[in-house]
């Protein structure tokens, strides 16, 4: 009698987990048991799956308001990137260094954050019903616009400017004077000395908990529950008195300033600053991370980013190693753009969605 | 082709019925809405809901033999056209294409041989002389090459009945309310070409709610009510009046079932007062409303489906464009506004409960809370000194409770999503939604569409005691006549857009029908 | 009579604001580049011989109303395996090209297959799929020839595979099929090379386009595209003609690439497709075309005017800003910048017929109120 009963509970279960999200945690299983046999360090690995997941948790974050509002997957991303990039070149052009340059970034990059969300969310209440399409050509358009920009913005500092001419930003440079760490260094937990290779970057991990927690609180407020009414039924929101394109502007603004904010974390973890056509590739992690995490194209929640961005960078940073120690062939890069990209089109093609 | 005849048998909406059509007859069929006119066509036509659905009992005989349609596609063989209300027309093509639309003549070629007929090229010759020939057969003249989306509505019509004439084996045509789009003028081209129809030997099934052109054109009426027929005459024995009664006309027991409505009280002050009020709601539009509504009062809005009484509440409370001016309690609101109506303790159950009246995937208690947080935030915990405004589970757990228990809604908890719950228990949470909050007078739009007996009761209790006990202004938007007269005080008609008159619950059948069909347009 | 005219001028703008800008954008960027007219007009008209096949290819989604086909990437996989055996085989010249069509043909139904199943299952959101597809197409594309290629896959000639053993070098050298099609026939008019082979077979596609509107599949697509659910009750089997439109975009994507890279000459065997999508779309919609709508003379005005764009951007960055740079990222700003001006358009066109309704009614109370 109690056989089917199970079946069904783990029937339940199955589906509630979503098989893909199934897959990769077994897989990832997999990784971390092979991981020892294959003669690589499992608390080196661990480490680096916490760092990478430390750099990316806040980009991830940021695509849960523009979900929860339903404007959908923020494929624009890039525009908040691009704040948070004229932010730190900003702060490090004005001469601040070290960790005073990752809080002017951040205040820098604020304006520009609100000012791009906003044309960017008044767009998207334009076109509402199609805003993942528009969103991902509003983002590459606005990296190739940047492009222009950075090497015409007349930056002076020297040890930004490309090394030559002085005129236009280099590609990419290290931030060691300035933030590079600034977050990951504060109260580090580092097991080395015990003869452990666990390095755990507390500041980071600390200061993604609090976003979260500040995420987590808005979303039980007034205008937090607003937002969500607006993802679930629109209609109902408006019936209600919810002016819905406010609160989806809300939405759009709060995703691109934590774009900005998370960029600005990923490059203190990374060490270095990308520009050009580098904001393009910090999308696709991201929209691919919330959706293994459970999300949805119009429901996400903060363990949603937290298990996603787990996952995806767990599964990023284990495969080149285990895998390639196992079969000898670096298949990584294949897998994570199989992973990555299938994801989002099996979110897109889910019967569940609703058709307009 | 003799005489067709069909016995229907249904159990739920349809019960036993039986009527007869001759080869080249025109049967004109008439009832209210809901009397179970569409779902009887449905069946006939082999419509994928009726099988979805279980199927129907009872047997359709043609030309003597009986038959069987799976879908739509059986019928069309069989020799059933149909046309719909809503047009199904794709609008860049011209007439001749759609009305060919995919029955266009082919010629193979070199290509279709080796990769299937569907690269046959089309033979343009031939689709014109067919839709030139198809429109000769009924006997109004439309420009074959013109694109659907730049013609008048009146042709697009035409180009429907065309193409179901197009279709060489049609015997039996049904029009579902054709003239409803109509202007006059076209309307009685239309009803021309009908008799041109059954001079060629088509019979025609009219459905409308414009008796005159019943009278008009057919040779004899089907009056349904309540899933039965309850007339069958020849048309010349019969007159508008009498057709009216016959569809409205209940049993004397449950005719004058409006107990304990209200004396008159004319004196009452006017709460609301709507003058000129247009609404452009897809097809329900408002075009001239004016209505003063008493304080206190339960005022019922009825009227036929699609003549615009479900505009009025969707018009005042912003959700569709509307225009003209709202008075409520002597201050003017603003339309296309809900946040403001809201403001000013207005509230409305919508007859929309899954698209506009719920947040399906949410729990219940949000679906109650929301609207009450939103504008009088209510369940809301000061933090900070007001700067931060906190949901209070707790309040919202509460209230949701109350009216768990209250309206007997029928759920696992309170936290259950409100997509799990049947139709009638949905209906309570929009109920407890706008009762939460605490209105001063409330607009319930359909209230009882589409949910059981049993639910239907408790939710008029509901609406009767919330009137009665908080004094609360209830206007009840409904299709279903006998509803209206056994809740409300007063009955407005709406037809055509318009108000056709205001009758106290108490006044008869025959002046209620005679409203509703006094201005159809 | 004057009124309506000035409002026609108005409307001609409006509709066909896209390439106005860009007739503007090359009238002042030629000059600025200093290039010599006939090295122009010599780029353009190889430009446009290697390009319009593969633009032609998105015509027909278009047709069938699933917008612009960002999937057609797949069919450019597709071609680019087949040119990978060819290579292989050592099989030279127009014999090459045709087979290399020919082995395109399966791959390409095949992943025109997935492609118009995936969005049959996301009706309404098929653009954004399609440009998921051939992100994570080209994640299995990878697979294919980065590791299957010479482990499962036999591939004979070292000269493609990499030293390792498997996998295809990061370029593949097409000498001996190298622009076989442009020189067969080729005429030179003042020293404008003509690849006539390839306008022929361009020619005939064209027809084929003209001639596939009149099929009664090319109907059925039409309908489908209009409306589905009118398509769907007249007995159209519509995700079936759907599928099929973007089959049959797919494989002349493949045969596009094809002739696209025979022209070039070698390819980078991981890069090649991926920007073909974007530049063959953009080109479209410079050419005036949208989502919904798209006509051969599009294609033709659109090849010109974006490869002109594209010819004389970076020269004439160099001469306003002296950073060749800028004109380089310019071009593909605009190429982005256009695609995004096209899909919000289309998107407010699909919402803006609402307001309409409100305005007649208003209109038709006041007529109506001197009466009543």
């Amino acid at each position: 009698m109690d056989a089917p009963a199970t079946a069904i509970a783990l029937q339940y279960w199955l589906k509630k987990m979503g098989y893909p999200r199934l897959i990769i945690a077994g897989f990832l299983l997999f990784l971390f048991i092979m991981a020892p046999i294959t003669g690589s360090d499992l608390p080196t690995q661990i480490t680096n799956v916490i760092n990478r997941f430390s750099w990316n948790a806040v980009l991830v974050l940021a695509m849960v308001p523009m979900i929860h509002s339903g404007c959908g997957l923020n494929f624009g991303i890039p525009l908040g990137v691009l704040a948070g990039l004229l932010g730190g070149t900003l702060a490090i052009e004005m001469g601040f260094t070290g960790t005073m340059s990752f809080l002017m970034a951040i205040v820098v990059s604020t304006p520009f954050a609100i000012l791009f969300g906003g044309g960017y969310g008044i767009l998207l209440n334009k076109i509402k019903g199609g805003e993942m399409m528009v969103a991902t050509y509003v983002g590459l358009s606005s990296v190739s616009f940047m492009c222009i920009m950075w090497l015409l913005i007349p930056y002076k500092n020297p040890s930004i400017v490309m090394a030559y001419t002085g005129v236009g930003l280099r590609n990419m440079f290290a931030l060691d004077s300035f933030y590079a760490k600034v977050l990951s260094n504060f109260a580090q937990i580092d097991l080395n000395p015990l003869g452990i290779n666990l390095v755990i970057p507390t500041g980071s991990l600390l200061f993604f908990a609090l976003l979260a927690l500040l995420m987590w609180a808005f979303l039980h407020t007034k205008t937090g529950t607003a937002m969500t009414a607006v993802g679930s039924n629109p209609t109902f929101a408006r019936a209600s008195g919810i002016d819905v394109d406010r609160i989806r502007m809300l939405s759009v603004i709060l995703s691109t300033w934590l774009g900005a904010v998370g960029v600005l974390v990923y490059q203190q973890g990374f060490g270095f600053v990308q520009l050009y056509t580098a904001p393009m590739n910090m999308t696709m992690p991201a929209v691919a991370a919330i959706l293994l995490g459970g999300a949805s194209v119009n429901k996400a929640s903060i363990p949603n980013v937290i298990i996603g961005t787990l996952l995806f960078q767990g599964l990023v940073t284990m495969t080149p190693t285990v895998i390639t120690a196992l079969i000898h062939t670096d298949v990584s890069e294949v897998i994570r753009i199989i992973v990555s990209n299938g994801m989002v089109v099996y979110a897109l093609t889910r019967k569940t969605e609703e058709s307009a | 082709m003799r005489s067709i005849k069909k016995d229907f048998f249904g159990n739920q909406v349809l019960t036993d019925i039986n009527f007869t059509l001759g080869a080249g007859e025109v049967l004109g069929l008439c009832g209210e809405n809901g009397a179970g006119k569409s779902t009887l066509m449905k069946i006939l036509f082999g419509m994928d809901v009726i099988r979805e659905t279980g199927g129907y009992e009872g047997e359709i005989l043609i030309n003597g033999e009986k038959a069987v349609f799976n879908t739509p596609f059986d019928a069309l063989k069989a020799g059933i056209g149909m046309v719909h209300q809503e047009f199904s027309l794709i609008p860049g093509f011209t007439a001749t294409e759609n009305i060919l639309l995919n029955r266009e003549p082919q010629k193979r070629n070199v290509v279709s041989q080796i990769f299937g007929e569907r690269l046959n090229t089309l033979d343009y010759k031939e689709m014109d002389r067919r839709s030139e020939e198809a429109i000769k057969k009924m006997g109004v003249e439309i420009d074959a090459k013109m694109v659907i989306s730049s013609m008048p509505v009146g042709h697009k019509q035409f180009t429907e009945i065309a193409r179901e004439l197009s279709k060489d084996r049609l015997k039996l045509l049904i029009l579902d309310e054709p003239t409803a789009v109509l202007t006059e003028k076209e309307a009685d081209a239309l009803l021309a070409s009908i008799r041109g129809m059954s001079a060629q030997g088509i019979s025609v099934i009219f459905i409308t709610h414009r008796l005159h052109e019943i009278l008009a054109v057919c040779d004899k009426v089907v009056v349904m009510r309540d899933g039965q027929v309850v007339r069958d005459v020849p048309a010349q024995e019969t007159s508008v009046d009498d057709i009216t009664r016959w569809m409205v006309g209940r049993d004397v027991q449950s005719g004058s079932a409006a107990v304990e409505a209200k004396a008159e009280q004319p004196d009452a002050k006017t709460i609301m007062s709507i003058k000129n009020l247009w609404v452009d709601m897809p097809g329900e539009t408002v075009r001239d409303v004016s209505l003063d509504i008493r304080d206190g009062e339960i005022l019922g809005i009825g009227g036929l489906a699609g003549q615009g009484k479900l505009g009025i509440p969707n018009g005042v409370m912003g959700l569709y464009q509307a225009g003209g001016t709202v008075v409520f309690n002597g201050q003017e609101i603003p339309l296309n506004n809900p946040r403001r109506c809201l403001d000013s303790s207005l509230a409305f159950v919508s007859e929309d409960r899954r698209e506009v009246g719920l947040l399906l995937d949410e729990t219940l208690e949000w679906n109650v809370a929301f609207p009450a947080m939103q504008i009088q935030n209510k369940f809301l915990k000061k933090l900070l000194g007001g700067a931060v405004k906190w949901r209070d589970e707790k309040a919202i757990h509460a209230v949701t409770q109350k009216y768990i228990d209250q309206l007997q809604i029928k759920c696992t908890s309170s936290k259950q999503n409100a997509r799990e719950l049947s139709g009638g228990n949905q209906q309570k949470v929009c109920l407890a939604k706008a009762f939460a909050l605490e209105p001063k007078f409330l607009f319930v739009s359909e209230p009882t569409r589409g949910i059981d007996v049993g639910a239907k009761a408790l939710v008029l209790d509901a609406l009767k005691q919330f009137n009665r006990e908080s004094g609360v202004t209830v206007v009840m938007i409904s299709s279903e006549l006998e509803e209206l007269r056994q809740t409300c005080d007063r009955i407005a008609i709406i037809s055509g857009g318009q108000v056709a008159g205001i009758l106290p619950a108490a006044a008869s059948s025959e002046e209620f029908g005679l409203l509703m069909v006094s201005k159809v347009i | 009579m004057k009124l309506k005219k000035n409002f026609d001028v108005i409307e001609f703008l409006k509709n066909n604001l896209v390439p106005i800008m860009f007739i503007i954008i090359c009238a002042i960027c030629i000059p600025l580049s200093g290039l010599s007219p006939s090295y122009l007009l010599n780029e353009i008209v190889t430009r446009m011989g290697r390009n319009i096949f593969l633009i032609l290819s998105l015509l027909i989604p278009i047709m069938a109303g699933m917008g612009l086909n960002f999937g057609m990437t797949l069919g450019a996989m597709a071609g680019q395996i087949a040119l990978i055996f060819v290579t292989d085989w050592q099989i030279w010249g127009i014999p090459g090209v045709v087979l290399a069509m020919i082995l395109s043909v399966p791959l390409s139904v095949l992943f025109g297959l997935v492609c118009g199943k995936l969005m049959n299952m996301a009706k309404g959101r098929e653009m954004i799929v399609g440009y998921m597809m051939n992100y994570t197409g080209t994640g299995f594309y990878q697979l294919i020839v980065l590791y299957l290629m010479g482990l499962i896959i036999p591939i004979k000639h070292t000269s493609i595979r990499l030293p390792r053993g498997y996998g295809i070098r990061t370029t593949v050298n097409l000498t001996s099929l190298r622009q076989c099609l442009d020189n067969e026939f080729a005429i030179f008019f003042k020293g404008v090379k003509i690849p006539v082979l390839n306008f022929i077979i361009i020619a005939g596609l064209c027809l084929f386009v003209v001639w596939f509107r009149r099929t009664k599949l090319g109907q059925d697509m039409r309908a489908v595209g209009q409306d589905m659910g009118v398509a769907q009750a007249a007995g159209i089997n519509v995700d079936r003609t759907r599928i099929v439109a973007i089959i049959m975009s797919t494989v002349l994507a493949g045969f596009g690439q094809i002739i696209y890279l025979q022209n070039i000459g070698n390819f980078p065997t991981y890069t090649a497709h991926s920007q073909i999508g974007m530049f063959c779309i953009a080109a479209l919609l410079v050419g005036g075309a949208s989502v919904e709508k798209a006509s051969i003379g599009n294609v033709f005005l659109g090849v010109i005017l974006f490869h002109t764009m594209f010819i004389v951007a970076p020269k004439a960055g160099v001469t306003i800003t002296g950073d060749a740079m800028i004109g380089e990222y310019f071009r593909v700003f605009v190429s982005y910048g256009v695609i995004t001006l096209a899909l919000v358009m289309y998107e407010i066109k699909k919402r803006r017929s609402r307001s309409l309704g409100g305005a007649l009614l208003a209109q038709a109370q006041r007529e109506g109120g001197t009466q009543s």
